[in-house]
């Protein structure tokens, strides 16, 4: 049984159609890298699944339960998102860290406030587990530093300790190097690497291809709101069978 | 003769000091109320919200005043103030608190639209609460956006409370005005007027210092 399973997923803004009959499957442990150019729809996609977008048509289901169906309102209780949400982890393109938070609060925050709620976790055992993701970040020695003072390479990856504090059973990446210089792109995909060779299961929509290629199980070119072609990686980058897919691709072979 | 000038004064300016002081602790959570009320996504609410803000930012504090003096006297046919200093000190602070809250509301309608959406739909995917996010993400890094804006508003509030004087609030400027026809036994109109601008200059430096000192305190963060 996959653990993802989204079908024919739809969304108009007005009468612009972003989605159209969007469908894939995800197994437990795989990273699925979503391409194409942008406005295909692809962040679109994500925030569908965490739910920050409401699609028009179409079902989500996780570990076999559907946790969305755009048909059955009973899928779409306000009360019951947030908890659904928690089945993903979103990193944003540009971060979104809290600002007036430290890097190791940043992490613990969410954990914190939900502790309190519910009880269950003591505060040191937040924070412990908040410093150990830090850490394998690569960040132990920044965990007091305030978003201003790292820089962005740093503060992706505190956004990606962040998110992954709260054990979501997806994690997903809207282009997470995007806003980065080149020179700190680097430290955050090894991140993401390495990520995927611990069998984190990932959706990761990027412009990097050659990344795209080596860290995903599979991979989907999207454009104008379609998938054009799914598949192996390196059949779908290296060999597309798609025109589309073969013009796109070739924009960044030039470089 | 100037500790008489000095005295009177000093009563005069409590008493500007008082109006300040209820004006603030009114209109600072009345101006949130409102100002959610401009955001409300129920469109009656917003658009009456936004036309009272209209006419009170629109008229002259000194005309709402008169008006929220005067007028329900002449309805009701007994002034619902109560006579003496004290219906005049209720009425001043009821026309002060609705006349501030509805410019505290617009600031903070724009300290809250400041904060990027981004940071409220990062904590939605960490499964926080609208309430939480609010009052643990959205509130601090609005009132820092606020604090420049509304230490200015303040600073006018100290100097409007003088408006007061219209409908004859022993504020500190009419306490130094009532020299101009003898009081305590001297007359007399520059210094006791000159010491009142004094007063005021003191005070908005205390005020000055302050929000100085609370920028530099929200300092560390962007």
């Amino acid at each position: 049984m996959s653990i993802l399973e989204a079908a024919h997923i739809e969304k108009h803004f007005g009468a612009t159609r972003v989605l159209n009959d969007i469908s894939f499957s995800l197994e437990q442990g795989q990273a699925l890298s979503i391409i194409g150019s942008s406005g295909s729809g692809k962040t679109t996609l994500l925030r569908c699944l965490n739910f920050l977008e409401k699609p028009d048509g179409g079902s989500i289901s996780v570990n076999g339960n559907v946790i969305f169906d755009a048909a059955d309102p009973a899928t779409q209780l306000e009360k019951e998102i947030r908890k659904k949400r928690l089945h993903f982890g979103l990193v944003f393109q540009n971060f979104n860290l809290f600002p007036q938070y430290t890097a190791l609060q940043n992490v613990t925050l969410a954990r914190e406030l939900m502790a309190k709620e519910s009880g269950g976790e003591s505060r040191e055992s937040i924070l412990a587990a908040g410093r150990e993701l830090l850490s394998q970040m690569g960040l132990a020695d920044r965990a007091e530093h305030y978003p201003h003072q790292l820089s962005g390479g740093q503060q992706q990856r505190v956004a990606i300790a962040r998110a992954l504090a709260m054990h979501p059973d997806i994690l997903c990446f809207d282009e997470p190097t995007s806003a980065l210089d080149p020179e700190l792109t680097g430290e955050v995909l090894r991140v993401i690497r390495h990520l995927a060779e611990q069998k984190t299961t990932m959706i990761i929509v990027t412009h990097e291809m050659a990344f795209a290629r080596d860290v995903a199980d599979q991979v989907i070119f999207m454009d104008g709101g379609v998938i054009v072609e799914q598949g192996d990686p390196h059949q779908v980058i290296d060999h597309p069978k798609e025109e589309r897919t073969r013009q796109f691709l070739s924009h960044y072979a030039e470089n | 003769m100037f500790i008489t000038v000095l005295g009177a004064l000093n009563e005069g300016f409590l008493q500007t000091l008082r109006l300040f002081a209820v004006t603030l602790i009114g209109a600072i959570p009345l101006g949130l109320m409102i100002s959610f009320g401009s955001m409300s996504r129920f469109s009656p609410l917003r658009y009456l919200t936004k036309l009272v803000v209209w006419v009170i930012r629109g008229t002259p504090l000194m005309l709402q005043l008169i008006i929220i003096y005067y007028i329900p006297g002449r309805i009701m046919g007994a002034s619902p103030w109560g006579s003496g200093e004290g219906g005049r000190f209720l009425a001043s602070a009821i026309a002060f608190i609705i006349n501030y809250a509805c410019y505290f509301s617009e600031i903070y309608r724009g300290g809250i639209q400041g904060v990027p959406v981004g940071q409220q739909e990062a904590g939605q995917v960490l499964g926080m609460t609208k309430r939480q996010i609010f009052f643990k993400i959205t509130l601090l890094q609005m009132v820092k956006r606020i604090v420049p804006p509304m230490s200015n508003e303040i600073i006018t509030l100290v100097k409007d409370t003088s408006i007061a004087r219209i409908i004859s609030l022993q504020e500190v400027i009419w306490a130094g005005y009532a020299f101009l026809k003898g009081s305590h036994g001297y007359s007399g109109l520059i210094w006791p007027l000159f010491f009142t601008g004094v007063y005021y200059l003191l005070f908005n430096g205390v005020l000055t210092l302050f929000f100085g000192w609370l920028e530099r305190k929200l300092d560390f963060f962007r």
